[in-house]
């Protein structure tokens, strides 16, 4: 798992990247209560805005941590996006991108490097 | 049809043991519906067909019925309920609740401004024309600009109102200019109104000092930047004292600089927007100049503008001929307008209120209306500092923030200081905002509250900030508010799984 330094996660499956938000992210936007995620086909780029989170202290964009097309988003975050909140790092994942260009994962952060860049 | 009326249940007993210190559990009214029970004795009516024209009701309506005494006391309650700026000092941080004087209600009161109709001849309405002429007057002569429209229903809809001009100002030019630059820590509205208007939004940076990013700003500029959109004093309380320098560097890029105008209380009478190099900038009345929040109907956000935007006002304006005064109200009459915002001429009782407190203050009252609004924020400052934390070096202008690392690894949190307030009596503070600080508390005590309202307030956050550092009294906190109708709400679950009607 990679990490960028807004707070996405990266996992990579074979060919996909899925991609969602750290644990640090749930726990510093609080409780989560809906979610916007993009359309299946859209094509989004590094950095650009992909989804929204609204918790219950503010609404915040969601950062594509690499390009691609959006092949899957995950529905169940539709109905209940507490999911975020107690599953941040697997059962509340985002969406799924069938990246452009591998090399981009080579400018996100491991673990110890994002921990060290969260500042802890 | 009923000819009971007049008949009153007393409250169960399960109702009256929530009542507790003359504070009332009050239901909502189609819960205290008893039928037969009404206000008034009408006769039976005799049958009729219940239709109008080929409709015909298909379920009960289902109206409450109380007796007089009950729904007087139902809104009486709901009144009481209701907290306001006339209920108590409420330091609301972006929100400037300074106090509505009672003659700028008197004033909206007067028959010739509250019984007019904007479809009357203007030959029966040269008064009401000429507070708009006189409060357009004041306006343009307090900011320094050029050219001015009272229209826009609000702040937000002014900076609709003076970004629109400015997509015109580029069409005209022919230019396709796609970028809006706006800073991390502006108002959401910033954002929102270059969307709306069709803009990509590109996030400014803020720099150590809580002030926008200059060399950032500069570095993003070129000829695909329609405009900035910035808040001077910031949302931080603080002054953009690199303000010039962005607007030289903006004009010459050929890009344009909206103000937003939020924050004019803390400048007005003192600084010109327009010798800050500000193209256009709606002015909030309900912040500046006294009028209520909400309006007690739509709201008002006046625009001015300078000489690069003055040709694109909207309709319509006020124009003055051999001494009659009238309202251009056709595109024929202004070639380059951009046309209408909205139906009619903007919130009249607005414009009476406003003009009644810039008029009863003077130039040289307002003047001393920033400086009073900035030294009350750094009174609130200076007095808090040292038992809590401020994210950036002061002194601020009309509002004082600071973050949450005095509350370090206590177990109590921004809101929870915010929920023990309640108990003492105060309206919170903003909190959590603006985003760019770590659990901001947001305090503007605006310039009509005095030393004494100042004190008892900051003797209050004081004594909480130094409790919150005790373990012992984390419970105090995380449980608070203790005395209020309600405890602590569920925010979560009244965010995810909403009620939004009262059902049966």
């Amino acid at each position: 798992m990679k990490f960028s330094k807004d707070h996405e996660w990266v996992k990579l499956e074979g060919d996909v990247a899925v991609i969602g938000i750290s644990h640090y992210a749930q726990g510093a936007l609080g409780d989560i209560v809906f979610v916007e995620l993009p359309v299946v086909g859209k094509i989004l780029a590094q950095g650009k805005e992909a989804a929204v989170v609204e918790s219950v202290k503010a609404a915040s964009d969601v950062y594509a941590p690499i390009s691609g097309e959006v092949i899957a988003v995950n529905e169940a975050l539709s109905s209940d996006p507490a999911l975020i909140n107690s599953s941040p790092e697997d059962k509340g994942w985002f969406f799924k991108l069938k990246f452009s260009n591998k090399a981009q994962l080579d400018g996100l952060m491991d673990a110890d490097a994002y921990k060290k860049h969260r500042g802890g | 049809m009923n000819n009971e009326g007049r008949k009153t249940t007393p409250v169960t007993a399960a109702q009256s043991a929530q009542h507790s210190g003359m504070m009332f559990e009050e239901p909502l009214i189609f819960e205290m519906d008893q039928p037969g029970r009404s206000g008034v004795d009408l006769p039976d009516v005799p049958n009729v067909p219940l239709r109008i024209g080929t409709l015909a009701p298909r379920e009960h309506i289902g109206l409450p019925n109380l007796s007089e005494p009950e729904m007087v006391r139902h809104y009486t309650r709901l009144s009481q309920k209701n907290f306001g700026i006339d209920s108590t000092f409420y330091p609301l941080g972006s929100c400037t609740m300074k106090h509505n004087p009672r003659l700028n209600e008197k004033m909206a009161r007067l028959p010739g401004f509250s019984d007019v109709h904007p479809l009357q001849p203007q030959s029966t309405v040269q008064g009401a024309i000429g507070v708009m002429k006189e409060l357009s007057h004041w306006l343009l002569t307090l900011t320094g600009m050029k050219a001015i429209t009272l229209a826009p229903a609000a702040g937000a809809h002014g900076e609709f109102c003076g970004m629109a001009a400015i997509k015109t100002a580029l069409k005209v030019r022919g230019e396709d200019r796609k970028i809006v630059l706006v800073p991390e820590s502006a108002h959401g509205t910033n954002p929102a109104t270059a969307a709306a208007l069709g803009f990509t939004v590109v996030s400014i940076p803020a720099n150590g000092r809580g002030r926008v990013d200059r060399d950032a700003l500069i570095a993003k500029l070129d000829n695909n930047v329609a405009a900035i959109m910035l808040t001077n004093p910031n949302t931080c309380g603080l002054f953009e004292n690199e303000i010039i320098e962005i607007a030289d560097a903006v004009h010459k890029a050929g890009a344009y600089f909206y103000g937003d105008g939020a924050n004019y209380n803390a400048l007005v009478g003192r600084v010109r927007p327009a010798d800050l190099g500000i193209d256009a900038m709606h002015i909030n009345l309900h912040k500046t100049f006294s009028t209520p929040h909400g309006g007690g109907g739509p709201g008002s956000g006046p625009v001015v503008f300078s000489e690069r935007l003055a040709a694109y006002v909207p309709l319509p304006y006020v124009k003055i001929e051999q001494d009659i005064l009238s309202l251009v109200e056709h595109a024929d009459d202004a070639a380059q307008s951009f046309g209408r915002l909205k139906a009619f001429h903007g919130q009249m009782g607005m414009f009476v209120r406003a003009l009644t407190y810039i008029l009863s203050h003077g130039a040289d009252g307002l003047y001393q209306v920033a400086s009073d609004a900035v030294l009350n924020a750094n009174y609130i400052l200076a007095s808090l500092k040292d038992v809590m934390s401020t994210p950036f070096e002061g002194p601020c202008m009309h509002e004082a923030l600071f973050d949450d690392r005095f509350l370090k690894d206590t177990g109590v949190t921004t809101l929870d200081i915010a929920k023990a307030l309640l108990d003492r009596g105060y309206h919170p503070m903003t909190m959590y905002f603006p985003l760019v600080v770590h659990g901001a508390f947001l305090i503007e005590p605006t310039e009509t509250e005095s030393k004494a309202t100042l004190d008892g307030f900051i003797a209050t956050l004081r004594e909480l900030a130094i409790a919150a550092k005790d373990p012992a009294n984390k419970e105090l906190f995380i449980n608070a508010p203790h005395t209020t109708p309600r405890r602590r709400l569920d925010e979560t679950r009244a965010a995810r799984q909403p009620i939004l009607r009262w059902k049966e």
